[in-house]
């Protein structure tokens, strides 16, 4: 992923070189060109801004509204009183953390489970498509699904796990850290071989030479990995890290199997939910929406300006 | 590393074992369940004391589970086939021509794939109401198709990069269109890039549990994996263990299908995109 971003810098000339010629007048080619470009982008275009721009405003608008399904005769303009509302609220900052601790645990542990196995798909010298069949079952089953499996495991008398005499009886479903780390434990099962897929990428692109090369400069196994194999990986890193950050920020299929946000397990995504289908409280659930969306923007934000992943509609981001 | 020796096998088998237990061991634990027999779902053993087929039966005699079964078929194969059309042809644009604002098409992809799905339950769920599309197809299909797009179109363009254009050319210049030059030339190119992307849009669809959820009220359009969530046994006083068992195991056996198909395909989709969305 590190020559994509700089091929892209160089190959794309046909494109890049765009804005320097708008100004000279058009030939017939290209302005076909450019039409035959609108055109074909038109329908997932009119389809996005349909399905989710509309929305979004739509949203903002609802947010600014006291407007409860239970009492619509009282529905009104009250400014920003919903924010103030769900951000004074105990609930709102207990699902935040939550969340966070979800996404940050989890991530960390795909992040060292993910490269192990990457680097098992990438070098292993027997069955590598078997591997990468195996590695591609939790990525591709029902996430609802697995989270049944995690939740009979760990029911009494019911699953394999939690006869386990480590816990002695205990029913770990009821009891918030143990929840916890079950609802990490399920995201952690899932998600990780997208991440080691998404890892063995930029291990592709570490060259074969440079491993060599230190090897008989004679650094160890440990030292080619943290001072050749990871600086390369940086790029693919970052990506891989920005998807599963901003994916385990939206957790919601495990919990709502798992536990559905009892025991102090409801995430963001799962108290938003809840304040719509139980609370039909349309305005405070748009103001949860709207503040979603906004701490998921600065996560990416965050994520672009500090640790400069390749910005999001840079034309090769993330691809070889 | 051209000769393999017995040490590196002995190690390399471990390491494969690992990662087959860890990928398989959660999966055969569902099927037990699936098997076992009513009276020994409590027994907590991992291999089933009775094994039976009763409850993949109850749930299409008596769970209802067909109909969601079709909704999820359906639908998701409605969505992938739309997405991946809309998403091929915005993705040969991106690819290939230039024209003024490719980096705001691609920008704004990537900002849907990245959006918290559940941001948008609420207002779709009060728009689809007010419009008549809540648990329908129709609903359901609408979202998918835009969620799935942003994977469509980043994993196509970039299948669609590596094709030789210069045969393009050559059509142009015996007198093609540009548009005949795209059906005749580049479709039958991009085959392998539109199969890999389609597969991976189905999952996506087939997966998702946030929409099918909370826009949906009846199994008229509830598709499976949100059928499952309301499962209550053959009859009230049921214990829905098998059932719900049973049906996460029909869900799973045609990912487990394509992805014994197609993994060369779907792991260069993957890599290649980067997107999951």
């Amino acid at each position: 992923m590190t020559q994509a971003t700089v091929q892209s810098k160089t190959r794309v000339a046909p494109g890049g070189a765009g804005v320097a010629k708008a100004k000279k007048p058009l030939s017939d080619g290209k302005r076909s060109e450019r039409k035959l470009g609108w055109l074909l982008c038109l329908p997932a275009a009119v389809v996005m801004v349909v399905v989710t721009i509309y929305p979004i405003v739509y949203s903002v608008m609802l947010s600014l509204q006291r407007y409860d399904l239970r009492f619509p005769d009282k529905r009104g303009f009250v400014g920003f009183a919903n924010y103030a509302t769900v951000l004074t609220n105990e609930f709102w900052w207990r699902a935040f953390l939550i969340t966070m601790i979800i996404t940050v645990v989890s991530v960390a542990f795909e992040l060292v489970l993910g490269m192990t196995l990457a680097m098992v798909m990438h070098r292993t010298v027997l069955g590598k498509g078997f591997v990468r069949t195996l590695a591609l079952i939790p990525y591709g089953i029902v996430t609802v699904a697995a989270a049944y499996g995690w939740q009979y495991a760990w029911t009494p008398n019911t699953g394999y796990l939690a006869q386990l005499p480590l816990w002695s009886g205990s029913a770990p479903l009821t009891h918030q850290a143990s929840s916890m780390a079950i609802i990490i434990l399920a995201e952690i099962w899932k998600t990780t071989p997208f991440m080691a897929l998404l890892l063995m990428a930029g291990l592709a692109v570490v060259p074969e030479e440079l491993q060599k090369a230190a090897a008989m400069d004679g650094a160890s196994a440990w030292q080619r990995f943290t001072k050749v194999t990871l600086p390369l990986m940086k790029p693919a890193i970052l990506v891989a890290l920005l998807f599963r950050v901003l994916d385990a920020v939206r957790v919601y299929d495990n919990i709502y199997v798992l536990t559905n946000g009892a025991n102090g397990t409801s995430s963001l995504s799962i108290t938003t939910y809840h304040n719509l289908i139980s609370g039909l409280n349309l305005g405070i659930g748009s103001t949860m929406s709207v503040l979603m969306f906004i701490t998921v923007a600065v996560i990416a934000f965050l994520f672009i300006k500090v640790f400069g992943t390749a910005a999001p509609g840079s034309e090769n981001m993330g691809r070889r | 590393m051209a000769v393999v020796t017995t040490r590196q096998k002995a190690s390399w088998s471990v390491a494969n074992t690992i990662v087959a237990l860890y990928a398989l061991i959660p999966v055969l634990w569902i099927l037990s369940l699936s098997l076992k027999e009513k009276s020994t779902f409590t027994d907590g053993h991992f291999i089933p004391r009775g094994w039976t087929f009763q409850n993949f039966v109850d749930i299409f005699q008596v769970g209802g589970f067909t109909r969601p079964l079709l909704n999820s078929i359906g639908i998701a194969v409605i969505a992938t086939f739309v997405a991946i059309v809309i998403g091929t042809f915005a993705a040969y644009a991106i690819a290939r021509l230039d024209f003024p604002g490719k980096k705001l098409m691609l920008g704004a992809s990537l900002l849907i794939a990245m959006f918290p799905q559940v941001s948008l339950v609420t207002p779709m769920f009060q728009v689809e109401r007010s419009i008549g599309l809540f648990n329908t197809w129709p609903g359901l299909i609408l979202p998918y198709i835009t969620f799935t797009l942003p994977l469509t179109i980043y994993t196509l363009s970039s299948f669609l990069r590596e094709i030789p254009w210069e045969l393009e050319k050559a059509a142009k210049m015996d007198g093609a269109t540009p548009f005949q030059a795209f059906r005749q030339v580049i479709v039958p190119l991009a085959m392998p890039g539109v199969v890999t992307t389609a597969i991976l849009a189905f999952i996506q669809c087939w997966n998702d549990f946030v929409f099918a959820i909370s826009l949906t009220s009846t199994n008229s359009a509830r598709t499976a994996p949100a059928a499952i969530a309301f499962f209550t046994g053959a009859s009230q006083f049921e214990d829905p263990t098998g059932s719900i068992a049973a049906a996460a195991i029909v869900i799973t056996i045609p990912i487990i299908i394509f992805v014994l198909i197609f993994q060369r395909r779907i792991v260069s989709g993957l890599t290649s995109g980067a997107v999951k969305g």
